[in-house]
C-alpha cells in the first residue's frame, strides 16, 4: 500500500527571513511541519568570555551590540546592574533621560518588528515605511550619543552628556507625528486582510506553556499573562509614570503583533511624562576612577527590554574586571518555543511565527 | 586599425562609440551590482538602512539584494564570522557564479572588530576569501557603505 | 513585603532540609546554597508548594575548584523572587537536570554544558547549543585560554 515519508528543509543559517544567522531544520510530512529543531550559534560573538578581560566600564559599549535593535536598553540594564554592585545613586536628571532613551529603543524596536513582519510576509512597502519612522529615532540617538545605532549614551553612573538644545524639538515633533505613523500602519500593514488571515490563529502558545517555558516580554503578555517588569518589580524610577500594559487574549500571532502596536502608544506616553517632568540637575554621579566592586558581590538584575525579561549577572572578585558576566537573553528563551507552536501548521506558518516571536540574533547568541 | 584620440573624439560627436566588449561588460557590471542579502549581526541593520528611502542604494544602482548565491555577484560580509559560519559563507562564495566580488563591511568582517580576541570570531573574512573593498566602522554609516561601494565601481570598471 | 513570606517558606524548607540547606541573604536576594543531590527535590518543593513559577535564570560560575551552578526564581503573579545555588567539585561536575520540573532548563543547561562542561543527568538532549558539534573544550572555563 502507500506509505509517505517525511522529509526535510532547511530554512538558514543564510534566508532573508530568519533575522540574522539562525537554522532551522523542518521535517515536513506533506505540508505540514512535524518538528523544528533550530540550531543555534551562527551570530556566537564570546561576549561573556570578552566581558572577563575587559574593565567594567570598557564592557559598556559591548552591551548595545548585544540587542542592537533597541541598543540603549541593554546598555541601561548593564549599567543598572553595576550600580547596584558599587551602591551608586544616579542623579534624578539622568534617570529621567535613561527612561527617555529606553523608550524611544523600545519604539525603535517595534518599529522594525512590525516591519520585518510585513517583510516576511513579501510587503517590503512596510519595511521602508517603518525604516523611515526609524529614522527620526536614529537621529536623535546621533545628537545625543553621536552615533546613529550603537550609541553608549547611558553609562554607569548617569549619562555621557546633557541633552543639547535640538533634542526636545525633534522628540516632541515626533511624539506628535506618532499617531498619523500609527494609522499609516494600520492601513498598510496591520489593516491588511491577508496579514490578518496569515496571522490570526496562527502560532498560538497557550499561557501555561509560556510560563512553562520561560517566555516573557509582549510574547508572554500577548498569551494573555500581565507581567510587565516595570509594574512588577520597578527600576530606575519606572514606579512615577502613568502607563499600561496591553494584553492578548489567545496567543496566536496577531495577538503578538497587536501588543507592541499598543506597546509602542504606551511608551510614547511615558516620553510625554518624562519630558514634562524632567528636573535640572547633574547628568553623572560621582563613579571611582577605577571602578572595583567589593570582592565577592553578586548581582542579578533584569529590566523589560523590547524582548523581554532582560537580565545581567555579575560576579565581583576585588578586581576591576569582573570575574563571570552571564547575559539571561530573553530572544534565546522565547525561541525555544518554536518548535511547540509550529507543529501540525504549515511551512510558511513557521516564517510568520519566527517573526512573531520577534528574535534577535545578537542577544541570543551573544 | 587602432583610432587615435582624436578620431574617437570626432566619432563621438557624431553618437557613434567605438570600444571593447570588455568595456561594454564592465560598465554593466559596476553599474548594477546585484548584492547576496547575507549578514550577521549589527551591520546588516545599517545595509537595511542604506537600502530604505532615507538613504536608497537604488539610486546607485544596487537595490536588487537578491536571497540565492546563484543569481548574486557581491557579496557584502557584513558582520563577524564565527566558527560555526565559516563553512557557510564558504559555501556561498563557492555557490555565485563568476565575475564576483566581496566588499567586507564594518570591523568585524575586517579583522575581528571588538571580539577579536574572542574564541570564536574568525580574524576577518580575509582569512577565508579574497576582499576587494575594506568599509571600517563599528557599524559603517550608510554614505560610508556607499562610497565602499563607489570605489568597488571604480575597481570594476578598470577591470 | 517579601519578607515574612520568605520567613514562612524558609522556616518550611529548613523542616524538610535539615541537613543540607543553607541560608545566606544580601540586601537584594536570598540564597538556598544545597548539595547537588537536593536540588531536584528542593526545586519541587519550591514549584508545587510556594508558587515559584517561573525560572528566569540557569547559569554557572567556575571558582577554579569547584563549580557553582545558580538558579534565580521568582513567581510570577506575585513577585516574589529567591535564588538556589549549588556547588559541584571540578572533576566531577554533574547535577541532575531540571527539565521535568522548568521546561525553560532545557536550552539553559544546554549552554551551561555547552561553555562550562557542566553534565545536567536526565537531561533529554545535552548537545551543544551555541559552539560547533567539533569544538573542543569549554571556553567559559577558567583554564581555557584564548587565542588573540
Amino acid at each position: 500500500m502507500l506509505s509517505s515519508e517525511t522529509y526535510t528543509i532547511n530554512i538558514g543559517p543564510q534566508h532573508p527571513s530568519v533575522h540574522g544567522g539562525l537554522h532551522v531544520e523542518a521535517i515536513m510530512d506533506g505540508e505540514l511541519v512535524k518538528d523544528a529543531i533550530v540550531h543555534l550559534g551562527y551570530d556566537h560573538r564570546s561576549m561573556e568570555k570578552i566581558a572577563e578581560n575587559r574593565t567594567y566600564a570598557q564592557f559598556v559599549p559591548y552591551t548595545s551590540r548585544l540587542d542592537y535593535l533597541a541598543s540603549q536598553l541593554p546598555t541601561m540594564a548593564y549599567c543598572q546592574t553595576v550600580e547596584k554592585m558599587l551602591h551608586l545613586e544616579v542623579p534624578e536628571r539622568a534617570e529621567y533621560i535613561r527612561v527617555i532613551m529606553a523608550e524611544l529603543s523600545r519604539i525603535a524596536s517595534h518599529l522594525i518588528y512590525v516591519g520585518s513582519l510585513a517583510n516576511d510576509l513579501a510587503g517590503v512597502t512596510g519595511l521602508i515605511y517603518c525604516l523611515r519612522d526609524r529614522e527620526r529615532i536614529m537621529d536623535m540617538f546621533e545628537m545625543t550619543g553621536g552615533q546613529r545605532m550603537l550609541s553608549s549614551y547611558i553609562r554607569i553612573g548617569g549619562v555621557a552628556d546633557d541633552l543639547p538644545d535640538e533634542f526636545f524639538p525633534a522628540v516632541r515633533s515626533f511624539l506628535n507625528d506618532l499617531p498619523q505613523m500609527l494609522a499609516e500602519y494600520e492601513g498598510l500593514i496591520t489593516g491588511n486582510e491577508i496579514l490578518q488571515a496569515r496571522t490570526k490563529g496562527i502560532g498560538i502558545l497557550s499561557a501555561e506553556d509560556a510560563i512553562k517555558y520561560g517566555v516573557t516580554g509582549s510574547n508572554l503578555r500577548a498569551s494573555g499573562i500581565a507581567y510587565d517588569i516595570r509594574k512588577a518589580e520597578p527600576y530606575g524610577i519606572y514606579d512615577r509614570f502613568d502607563f499600561e500594559v496591553p494584553l492578548g487574549k489567545t496567543g496566536d500571532c496577531w495577538d503578538r503583533t497587536e501588543v507592541r502596536m499598543q506597546e509602542i502608544v504606551q511608551s510614547a506616553a511615558i516620553i510625554s511624562q518624562a519630558l514634562i517632568l524632567l528636573p535640572e540637575g547633574e547628568i553623572k554621579a560621582k563613579v571611582p576612577r577605577v571602578i572595583k566592586p567589593e570582592k565577592g558581590t553578586e548581582v542579578y538584575h533584569h529590566i523589560e527590554s523590547s524582548k523581554g525579561e532582560l537580565g545581567f549577572y555579575i560576579v565581583s572578585d576585588g578586581g576591576e574586571k569582573p570575574y563571570r558576566v552571564h547575559v539571561r537573553a530573553p530572544s534565546f528563551i522565547n525561541m525555544m518555543v518554536l518548535p511547540l507552536i509550529s507543529r501540525g501548521y504549515k511551512l510558511q506558518d513557521l516564517i510568520v511565527n519566527l517573526a512573531s516571536l520577534d528574535p534577535v540574533l545578537g542577544e541570543s547568541d551573544r | 586599425m587602432v583610432l587615435e584620440d582624436n578620431d574617437s573624439e570626432l566619432l563621438e560627436k557624431h553618437n557613434i562609440f567605438v570600444t571593447t566588449l570588455e568595456k561594454l561588460w564592465n560598465w554593466g557590471r559596476s553599474h548594477s551590482f546585484w548584492p547576496l542579502s547575507y549578514g550577521c549581526n549589527c551591520c546588516p541593520i545599517e545595509m537595511m538602512a542604506s537600502g530604505a528611502n532615507r538613504f536608497d542604494i537604488a539610486r546607485y544602482g544596487y537595490e536588487v539584494f537578491r536571497a540565492s548565491p546563484r543569481q548574486a555577484d557581491l557579496l557584502l560580509v557584513a558582520g563577524p564570522i564565527s566558527l560555526k559560519m565559516k563553512p557557510v559563507v564558504e559555501r556561498l562564495y563557492a555557490q555565485m557564479p563568476e565575475p564576483k566580488w566581496v566588499l567586507a563591511m564594518g570591523n568585524c568582517a575586517i579583522s575581528g572588530g571588538p571580539f577579536k580576541d574572542g574564541y570564536s570570531i574568525l580574524p576577518g573574512v580575509d582569512s577565508i576569501l579574497e576582499v576587494d573593498v575594506y568599509v571600517p566602522g563599528c557599524p559603517p554609516r550608510p554614505e560610508a557603505l556607499f562610497y565602499g561601494l563607489l570605489e568597488l565601481k571604480k575597481k570594476v570598471e578598470k577591470l | 513585603m517579601q519578607d515574612s513570606f520568605l520567613d514562612d517558606i524558609l522556616k518550611d524548607l529548613q523542616e524538610r532540609f535539615p541537613d543540607s540547606l543553607q541560608v545566606s541573604q544580601d540586601e537584594w536576594l536570598t540564597y538556598l546554597l544545597v548539595k547537588p543531590e537536593s536540588v531536584q527535590p528542593l526545586m519541587t518543593e519550591l514549584k508545587d508548594k510556594h508558587g515559584f513559577n517561573h525560572l528566569a535564570n540557569l547559569c554557572a560560575v567556575d571558582y577554579n575548584e569547584e563549580f557553582e551552578v545558580i538558579y534565580h526564581l521568582y513567581s510570577i503573579p506575585l513577585s516574589h523572587r529567591i535564588s538556589v545555588k549549588t556547588r559541584v567539585p571540578r572533576d566531577k561536575a554533574q547535577v541532575s537536570s531540571l527539565v521535568e520540573i522548568y521546561p525553560t532548563a532545557d536550552w539553559q543547561e544546554r549552554e551551561a554544558y555547552d561553555l562550562m562542561g557542566i553534565i545536567f543527568a536526565g537531561h533529554p538532549n545535552l548537545i551543544r547549543v551555541l559552539l560547533p558539534d567539533d569544538f573542543v573544550g569549554h571556553p567559559l572555563r577558567k583554564d581555557f585560554t584564548m587565542k588573540g
